[in-house]
């Protein structure tokens, strides 16, 4: 695909400001100041106008420099409003927000009004027009984010130690409070960085979602900004040439759609995060759970009748726990297929492995009710539900612990036999 | 925080000056200094004192407890010891020099809640962080440096965990990640906020035996412990505190019921804890002693 | 009427209805999320828009309420999840939503006059000449009765339920216990703000909808201690910024709505800064008389420590000040005769011991 040169800058900026953005993202997702990266940005309106006011250029580097000293006021207003007021921190951000951002409309507006100011195109600001980034535009960029990306890599592990904690990092003798500023100031850097591209009102989303994203997948600090960079730089390719294919189709929303669809992936699908491998993993365990039980029935009725050799039947079964036919085929068609269960019309029995691990099940069960009674003295009447839930979850070696413990009993404390390990095979 | 602008204490006077007469009392050789020196210490939150007054001389190779109930101080205390919170007069030197100069001699173990245990990090990860003074700025920590947060995880039985992410952990063992990160330092004196918060009795075991192998090694351990029943049986020394200092020494002599009165005041649960735990302790040793209730600190 | 007055009454409906509502998010924290539902209603405009094909109220209130109601549960659910914490739950999920309300919106209803720009400071300036037509005759200015049924709407709602909401803003647990669902009075809640939001965002648009939901309440929580003295004076600076907001933008010719968030903003500045109970200057005024009524009784108390004649070099090396500041301590405790000097050194007088007495300083020393 051939690009115009618009379109190819709109993709070097949107791709740098992406991976800026998901880098410092990181660190403000983690010492929960997502919501400060909003307030920088609404906060950078006004100083952008007047900068222009005062030098009458369009010229980036005044703007910017405007941009970062009003960010950096916005920035030490909420930390002054929490610190010294009854005020509280979301409050304090919404003030900042709204009113740096009415005073920016209300300079905005009369620049418009001003003889020279029709031609301003500062409202671009407000939404971000990366069909106006000029090589000018991209060169102050790429030296910005230079000096960002050396920052983070000269300072990481200093980093780190503020998100994490930051009071033991003042112990060590680490300048906690520099940190901070320093934090800030490359927040308000990437911030100024993505106005012109995606606008006031999306940069939030170019910082949080990407490393919100990342974080789902790692549980490392340094993968994490690298990722959260890498989803923020391929949400900016992506974004910016869906819009300059689309026609009509604004290039800063698409990028922050882009980098939602994949943090809704990532909060879903993440191994070991994911909500959806959570409750696979919750499924997983509940039918193991059920399984288990079946089992478990199926030798207690065998223990019943003195032989594990009969048949017993669905009715029966059903009646054990209240099951419905449907969820008791669905806990034996498996169990039938490891061959740990014998059908016979419409009756049940365990196999020699069945009764195996049926066995081990209520070895389990029976121990903990030995251990609850005789070491914790609980009345052996209470201590039947902590073991219907404790035969699941006990791992065989602290099987063999607990009945080492126990001076390897025979029965428990209702006097039923306690299975010896490995007997039916 | 205490405001700037209405004042800020020094840290410490310049060594020169220490030249007065009830300082005269005070080792000069460095050696001998004792662990940990506090000096008329007053912090103040705001306006609301925090500490008052406080005069201290911890000696060097005990295990030491700080004791008193809720919103005594004991916390901001080992803060100021540290220098996280500006003191409003008084000051605190560590084996005879001022806290800036000693940095490398201490290790401080926070309270466990105080940070996000959902950080995206390994055990690992967090024992080498114990290291970043050493390390100095710009550089990475290298192998040797993983060696050492290893051994010391090591140590705390919690090596298998290395590579865990902190949010897989119980309480008990984020707690002995937290003591391996100061062990790292391998500091001189460690100063601790609530160990046995909240821990079970593996690694309330575990973190005792810790601190007997550092006694034994000739660290000094200052704690800020909760549980008055086992004062007497894991420490050495107490610290009896409640905005002012009660009374500081050896456990036998300083840890006796009419100490606890005068720090917990009037709170009754409290203190029948406390005087239970006593006379537990008294008949324990009254048996031991054959009865003849002799040197008795308790009556 | 004339524009002015119902550009005026607009803008005194929409500041005094967000004034009731927000009272409550800023008390209950939850300014932020105030925030995100204003960004987030776009879509659901933008959605009514394209289904009616006209901008009727009905649809486009019915429209961005449910958006909004959508960001609250969103919200929620990823908070919940345990996989984002609240800041950044919100702050994922509003730009997700006014992204693409903006696409839809440049996509299908480009021609139109949802002009982008008004979305964030809205339009107020054109609301006396869109007027409502019912069954052809002209009733007047459709802004005016939309948010003027909000406003009455949002009087309903706070004096129905205002005790309820007060309740479990303060205590959760016992509006629970006493059968008022925190759950539920959060969503009517949140569904009030929403409307209201909906309301504004035409005339004054999303961003300066937060100034007025969050800045007059703010300000008032700066000024009294009282729930229903708080409510009223956001109401009342809510409509006083609007009005003089106005004044301003006439005279610079500039956004109205801009203006009327500055004029918020300086209010809640002033009231920052002179608030006799919670302002900055109060609290220094106090902070400084505490702090040198402590440092004279801690100087006292060290003074009757140490006897006779303490040497001021002593004093000075234990408190480790800045010796200009403890000679002014000192300089005030002699005035007052509390302090006198012996030989080289200090001593605390009777005066003193009493002063030191009564400040109750001493009791603490005694009680120990």
């Amino acid at each position: 695909m051939e690009l115009s040169l618009t379109a190819r800058n709109v993709l070097l900026g949107a791709t740098m400001l992406g991976a800026l953005g998901g880098m410092l993202g990181s660190f403000a997702l983690l010492r929960r100041q997502s919501l400060l990266g909003d307030a920088l940005a609404h906060a950078a309106l006004p100083g952008v106008c007047l900068a222009f006011l005062l030098t009458g250029s369009k010229s980036p580097l005044p703007l910017f420099v405007g941009a970062l000293v009003a960010g950096l006021a916005g920035s030490l207003l909420i930390l002054a409003t929490v610190r010294w007021s009854r005020i509280k921190e979301d409050s304090a951000i919404g003030i900042v927000l709204s009113v740096f951002f009415g005073i920016g409309i209300v300079l905005l507006t009369y620049i418009q009004k001003l003889p020279t100011g029709n031609q301003s195109g500062l409202d671009k600001y407000l939404f971000g027009q990366a069909a106006t980034l000029v090589k000018e535009d991209l060169q102050v960029m790429a030296v910005l984010g230079a000096v960002v990306v050396a920052a983070v890599a000269l300072f990481y592990k200093e980093l780190k130690v503020l998100s994490f904690d930051p009071g033991f990092g003042a112990s060590l003798g680490l300048p906690m409070k520099r940190l901070e500023i320093l934090l800030t100031l490359l927040l308000v850097i990437v911030v100024v960085v993505g106005l012109q591209t995606v606008g006031v009102v999306l940069i939030v989303a170019t910082l949080i979602t990407p490393a919100a994203a990342a974080r789902q997948w790692t549980d490392r600090l340094g993968a994490m900004v690298l990722l959260s960079a890498g989803i923020g730089a391929v949400a900016g390719v992506i974004g910016s040439l869906v819009s300059a294919t689309v026609p009509r189709l604004p290039t800063g929303p698409v990028i922050v759609v882009v980098s939602s669809g994949v943090l809704i992936v990532s909060l879903l699908f993440a191994p070991r995060r994911g909500l959806l491998w959570a409750l696979l993993q919750e499924r997983r365990v509940a039918g193991r759970i059920r399984r288990e039980n079946l089992l478990k029935d199926l030798y207690l009725a065998g223990e019943r009748e003195g032989s594990f050799a009969g048949f017993v039947s669905w009715p029966q079964l059903m009646g054990v726990r209240g099951q419905t036919s449907g969820e008791l085929a669905r806990s034996a068609r498996p169990l039938e297929r490891a061959g740990l269960l014998e059908r016979e019309g419409d009756a049940l029995r365990l196999t020699r492995a069945g009764l195996a691990e049926a066995e081990s099940v209520v070895r389990k069960h029976r121990l903990w009710e030995l251990y609850l009674t005789r070491r914790l003295e609980l009345p052996s009447d209470h201590v039947h539900r902590d073991a219907e839930a404790m035969e699941h979850a006990l791992t065989d070696e602290a099987v063999e612990r607990l009945e080492e413990l126990l001076g390897f009993p025979a029965v428990d404390p209702h006097g039923r036999p306690i299975p010896a390990r490995g007997r039916a095979a | 925080m205490a405001i700037p602008g209405i004042f800020r204490a020094r840290v410490a006077p310049e060594t020169a000056a220490a030249g007065e007469a009830e300082e005269a009392a005070r080792p000069r050789v460095a050696g001998a200094a004792p662990a940990v020196e506090v000096h008329d210490l007053t912090v103040a939150y705001r306006t609301q004192p925090v500490l008052w007054d406080v005069d201290l001389q911890l000696p060097e190779g005990k295990l030491i407890a700080i004791v008193g109930p809720n919103g005594a101080g004991k916390s901001t205390l080992l803060k100021a010891i540290l220098g996280l919170v500006p003191a409003v007069t008084g000051w605190v030197q560590i084996f005879g020099e001022p806290y800036a100069r000693r940095r490398s001699w201490v290790g401080y173990v926070p309270q466990r809640e105080s940070v996000d245990w959902d950080f995206p990090t390994s055990a690992l990860d967090v024992v080498t962080m114990g290291l970043y003074g050493q390390i100095g700025w710009f550089r990475r920590p290298g192998k040797r440096h993983r060696e050492t947060a290893l051994a010391s995880l090591e140590k705390v039985g919690m090596r298998e965990y290395a590579h865990r992410q902190i949010s897989q952990l119980s309480g008990g063992q984020q707690q002995r990640v937290f003591l391996a990160r100061a062990l790292a330092q391998d500091a001189r004196l460690y100063l601790m906020d609530e160990p046995f918060a909240g821990v079970d009795a593996t690694t309330e075991r575990a973190i005792l035996t810790l601190l007997k192998e550092l006694r034994a090694t000739g660290r000094t351990v200052v704690a800020v412990h909760h549980d008055l029943q086992t004062v007497a049986e894991y420490f050495d020394h107490v610290v009896l505190l409640n905005m002012r200092l009660v009374a500081a020494g050896p456990v036998t002599t300083t840890f006796t019921a009419e100490n606890l009165q005068r720090t917990y005041g009037g709170r009754l649960t409290v203190l029948t804890q406390a005087s239970e735990a006593l006379l537990q302790k008294r008949s324990v040793e009254g048996i031991a002693a054959g009865g003849t209730g002799e040197g008795e600190p308790w009556s | 009427m004339s524009p002015t007055l119902v550009i005026l009454l607009v803008a005194s409906c929409v500041a005094a209805s967000c004034a009731l509502v927000g009272s409550f998010l800023v008390l209950r924290k939850m300014a932020l999320l105030g925030d995100a539902i204003s960004h987030a209603v776009l879509p659901g405009i933008a959605i009514a828009f394209l289904v009616t094909g006209d901008r009727a109220a009905l649809p486009m209130v019915l429209g961005a309420g449910a958006l909004g109601l959508i960001t609250v549960m969103l919200v929620e659910l990823f908070n919940r999840s345990r996989r984002l914490r609240e800041d950044a739950s919100i702050g994922v999920v509003f730009p997700a939503l006014f992204s693409l309300g903006v696409i839809l919106i440049s996509r299908y209803a480009s021609q139109v006059d949802l002009d982008l720009d008004c979305v964030l400071y809205g339009e107020i300036a054109y609301t006396p000449w869109d007027t409502l037509t019912v069954s052809g005759s002209d009733v007047g200015p459709k802004a005016l009765w939309v948010n003027g049924a909000i406003l009455l709407a949002n009087l309903v709602f706070v004096s129905l339920l205002g005790k309820e909401l007060k309740l479990s803003t303060f205590d959760g647990g016992l509006a629970a216990s006493l059968g008022f669902s925190p759950t539920v009075l959060h969503y009517l809640l949140m569904s009030a703000v929403s409307i209201t939001v909906v309301g504004a965002f035409e005339s004054v648009g999303a961003i300066l909808v937060v100034a007025m939901l969050v800045v007059p309440p703010a300000t008032a929580y700066l000024l009294t201690e009282r729930l229903g003295w708080m409510i009223g004076l956001a109401v009342a600076l809510g409509v006083a910024s609007a009005g003089a907001g106005y004044a301003i933008a006439r005279w610079l010719d500039c956004s109205i709505a801009g203006a009327m968030a500055s004029v918020a903003g300086l209010m809640f500045v002033a009231a920052l800064l002179f608030s006799p109970g919670h302002g900055l200057l109060a609290r220094l005024l106090i902070h400084r008389r505490m702090g040198n009524r402590l440092a004279g009784e801690l100087l006292l108390l060290h003074l009757q420590k140490g006897g006779e004649g303490l040497p001021v070099v002593t004093l000075e090396r234990r408190f480790g000040w800045d010796p200009r500041r403890l000679h002014r301590v000192l300089g005030r405790l002699l005035r007052q005769g509390w302090v006198e000097r012996a030989g080289e050194g200090l001593r605390l007088t009777a005066r003193g011991a009493q002063a030191l007495e009564a400040s109750g300083r001493a009791q603490l020393a005694h009680r120990l």
